[in-house]
């Protein structure tokens, strides 16, 4: 990998917060630094260049030439399409029209985070700006989905080095996620796990249970219906676990995370979601039936889950 | 044409028109344009936030216990202190109190992201203005060395042999042809000053501190559980303490706490040992480019933040202080209250806004916005392709915020300005021990440099305040008190029909406030006024320029077409434009009673 040459990089910014940068940069294995020394060349990225204006655009405009069909491109936020797109601008025009212009050699797209992948934040109800996923907007490329609010950090550069690698693009699940890291949910692999099995959660903040760290399933954690990595990358929990430290998952690696009633509401009232309800029944109910439920409530999760994606692609 | 602000500047927009458009290295969408004459010095700025992204409608109707969680993602880089300013805000509102532990914690995690956030702009945004890492590749690893010893001889990573292996690092980069984030940069303008062994020597701690910060997050991953973006809670924080029972590994123990502790340690010995070394031998070769001051020894402003104790935000009780100073009169710190509708108001006859009538200003309380997206007569170029924009008319989607009328900076040099009011002597003392240390005049802070050296001392004060919290929270702790939450009034069933309240933190670019209104358990109403509204505020209708724009008069280009000062004043005010320019508010009535905390 030293000798040959780096794989350039194009990293453009729309509508977005910077959190997956800042989560970039938090990357352990590998470190930040170096992914950018050593793996891949960022030729532009107008949060971390140093040239800035008319030096920065001509290192956009040499780079997508130069590389054509050979860069990859990473988009962090959402074009906004509301007036004529100038809801956001760079360079004087429509960030879209940047985005469109980086696609067409691109030789594939990671949408990091939530913006990029589903909209996010500013793309909850109303969705005042018309803020608008990288997929809908650029149909003929490949896509690689990245969600999450952040994205975990090793997620992130582990999809990179993947492609460096391995020269292809990562299993993708029907969504575009990469099905290394997504394909399960929080809740089948979370710590707190057999405390949800054994009927055992945390009825208030700060109450005697959150004190044993008991399951958040009733402070209205989304665990059991996101898909991400967060409980299974476990060298990196100290940085990106919630659960962890007490409070529920809100799901933000979900489409449309936002505008599924408050994060503290039990998930009881989620249309897809079966079986988990009847289990939290049983979790309380039936102390002696713990091993006959979980054996149930496992094989039913998987039927779920698949159908769950089903209804998803 | 040549024209004078009421607050005091002169401009002149006949020279030759400089767009910088994207300003890189700041979170957000910048555009900057400036006039510059033939003698290269810069005669009228116009400073322009390209993004908006309307969270405040979105917010409309939501649950109040979730508004930590949008405001949060107004920003990723300052990330968290949306959250807090939120949860004050509505902890406000409906007469929530948070217990002691919550407050230390709370505290520990808002100074957690000062200094992260400081150390993350000095090294990776700011540095480039003035270090050239192309330069190092031509300094003397040994003489580096020597240098690094004697700016700060407790810090050891300084053998020549590590800078050897640094520098051949870097020499293989650059080497490679693909020079990735320093391409085009401006490495042969005679305006970077450095010698190669100073090069070298912050090249490597822009690499050490690149390490360093993702450790430093841990202190909000530990309470917050991931970072960016932790969790918060309304009536405390979302972790339990349990230092002694079964199952503790589900809350802080003993564990959690040495991990914070050694966090904190490892903040300090980075502070101390080289960001403010870096800071003064990277500043002591810059001592004669003094430029930048604009709005900061004139008119400033700070609400001030890190409660002693909790539920109680009295001026007295900050230790980050709280004031603000307008006409230059730096020995009159008056009190801010963010409720007072004559105080703080914002204007947006040059913003992309409607308000129905021209001059008028609405205090946050009352705040409405319509976007009205219209360019000027003298534009050069089309809506959706700008050359130059046309100041004269609306030209951001920044609003104009104003403290009494006057526009305001904000940010650690707006509140090391009031350090003159009485408890504060610890900033007082950090600021005139640097300025001996560097043999600097008081007038010097009021610069491009003054700023960032405030935002160093900020950092360095933040770790020891980091320390203070801790302790306060151990020996708590050990006193038998382990609540962190206060959920009496959890349930909206126990809320009044109406409610109204104000959040204010001191966030890491300043001066930050969050206002909701709650009806029927429901936000009605919510609105943020942001450092970066304050510091890229566009012109008022009277004309009065904002803190971008005056702080970047009358300083010398050497290239004009290399916006190397531009970037340098720019980014001294660690732009944060997702947060400027999210601004949206929906349709408020105005009010007859503000209630506050």
């Amino acid at each position: 990998m030293e000798t040959k040459p780096r794989t350039p990089v194009v990293w453009v910014h729309g509508l977005e917060c910077t959190c997956c940068s800042e989560s970039f940069i938090r990357s352990a294995h590998p470190l930040a630094k170096d992914v950018v020394l050593s793996m891949i060349s960022l030729d532009y990225d107008d949060t971390l260049m140093a040239a800035a204006g008319h030096a920065a655009e001509a290192a956009f405009e040499e780079t997508i030439a130069k590389y054509k069909g050979n860069y990859i491109l990473a988009v962090e936020g959402n074009p906004p399409l509301n007036e004529d797109g100038m809801f956001c601008i760079t360079g004087g025009k429509p960030f879209v029209e940047k985005l469109r212009h980086a696609a067409e050699g691109a030789k594939a797209i990671i949408s990091w985070g939530a913006c990029a992948s589903y909209g996010c934040v500013q793309a909850a109800a109303p969705n005042p700006t018309q803020a608008t996923p990288v997929h809908k907007v650029i149909t003929d490329k490949p896509i690689i989905k990245v969600p999450g609010c952040p994205p975990i950090a090793e997620v992130m550069t582990g999809v990179i080095t993947y492609m460096l690698t391995f020269d292809r693009m990562p299993e993708l699940d029907r969504q575009g996620r990469p099905a290394m890291f997504y394909s399960q949910r929080i809740h089948d692999k979370c710590y707190r796990r057999p405390h949800f099995d054994a009927g055992q959660f945390v009825e208030h903040w700060d109450d005697e249970n959150a004190r044993k760290g008991y399951c958040l399933y009733k402070m209205g954690c989304k665990g059991p219906t996101t898909y991400n990595a967060c409980s299974t990358v476990p060298l990196e929990r100290r940085r990106h676990f919630p659960i962890q430290s007490g409070h529920g998952c809100i799901g933000c690696s979900e489409d449309g995370f936002w505008d599924q009633g408050s994060f503290y509401d039990r998930l009881t009232t989620i249309k897809q979601f079966g079986i988990e309800a009847t289990a939290d029944q049983i979790g309380w109910t039936a102390t002696g039936l713990v091993g006959a439920a979980v054996a149930a409530h496992a094989a039913v999760s998987v039927l779920k889950r698949a159908q769950k994606k089903n209804e998803e692609a | 044409m040549t024209t004078q602000t009421p607050n005091g500047f002169t401009l002149d927009n006949a020279g030759k028109r400089i767009v910088v458009d994207p300003v890189t290295r700041i979170e957000g969408h910048m555009r900057c344009e400036v006039n510059v004459n033939d003698q290269g010095i810069i005669t009228n700025a116009v400073s322009t936030g390209t993004m908006w992204r309307g969270l405040e409608v979105i917010l409309k109707g939501r649950d109040p216990r979730d508004a930590w969680a949008f405001t949060e993602r107004i920003c990723g880089v300052c990330t968290g202190t949306h959250a807090l300013t939120s949860v004050r805000a509505v902890e406000s509102a409906l007469g929530i109190t948070i217990p002691d532990n919550a407050n230390s914690i709370r505290n520990m995690m808002q100074l957690n992201l000062q200094i992260h956030d400081h150390i993350v702009h000095f090294y990776h945004l700011h540095a480039l203005d003035w270090v050239n890492p192309v330069n190092a590749l031509r300094a003397d690893p040994k003489a580096t060395s020597e240098l690094q010893q004697m700016v700060s001889p407790s810090h050891p990573l300084s053998s020549p042999g590590y800078f050897r292996d640094v520098q051949n690092r870097l020499k293989k980069f650059v080497e490679s042809g693909q020079l990735g984030l320093f391409k085009n940069g401006y490495w042969d303008n005679p305006a970077y000053k450095l010698p190669p062994e100073a090069d070298l020597m912050a090249t490597t701690h822009y690499l050490e501190a690149l390490d360093l910060q993702k450790e430093v997050v841990k202190v909000h991953t530990i309470f917050g559980g991931k970072n960016p973006h932790p969790n918060w809670l309304v009536g405390g924080v979302p972790c339990p303490i349990n230092v002694d029972g079964v199952g503790a590994v589900g809350a802080i123990n003993m564990e959690r706490l040495n991990l914070v502790s050694s966090i904190i340690d490892r903040c300090t010995e980075f502070t101390r040992n080289v960001y403010l070394p870096d800071l003064k031998a990277i500043g002591g070769f810059y001592k004669e480019w003094l430029y930048g001051g604009g709005l900061s020894g004139q008119s400033v402003l700070s609400y001030g933040d890190i409660p002693e104790n909790p539920n109680d935000f009295s001026a007295g009780q900050l230790h980050l202080p709280r004031g603000a100073i307008i006409n230059g009169n730096l020995n009159e710190v008056h009190d801010v209250d963010t409720t007072d509708p004559e105080q703080v108001q914002e204007f947006v006859d040059h913003s992309w806004y409607d308000y129905g009538e021209p001059g008028m200003g609405l205090h946050p309380w009352d705040g409405r916005t319509e976007p009205k997206f219209e360019l000027g007569p003298n534009l050069k170029g089309t809506r959706t392709n700008i050359e130059n924009i046309d100041e004269g008319a609306k030209y951001s989607w920044i609003k104009a915020p104003r403290w009494r009328g006057n526009a305001m900076e904000v940010g650690p040099l707006a509140a090391t300005s009031s350090v003159t009011r009485k408890g504060h002597e610890d900033i007082k003392n950090q600021v005139e021990g640097l300025l001996r240390d560097m043999n600097l005049p008081v007038s010097a802070l009021f610069s491009t440099l003054g700023r960032t050296a405030a935002r160093a001392l900020e950092a360095e004060y933040c770790c020891r305040l980091q320390k203070h919290f801790f302790d306060k929270l151990v020996t708590n702790i050990k006193n038998g008190d382990s609540s962190t939450a206060n959920v009496e009034k959890w349930d909206p069933s126990t809320w009044p029909k109406e409610a109204k309240g104000v959040g204010m933190t001191e966030a890491p670019r300043g001066a930050l406030g969050h206002w909701v209104k709650i009806k029927d358990g429901r936000i009605e109403n919510y609105q943020c006024v942001v450092p970066t509204t304050w510091n890229g505020s566009p012109r008022d209708s009277k004309g009065n320029i904002g803190a971008f724009e005056a702080s970047l008069l009358n300083t010398k280009m050497e290239r004009p077409e290399e916006p190397v000062e531009i970037l340098r004043t720019l980014h001294s005010f660690d732009p944060c434009l997702a947060c400027s320019t999210h601004v949206m508010s929906a349709e408020g009535a105005p009010l007859t009673t503000v209630k506050v905390r």
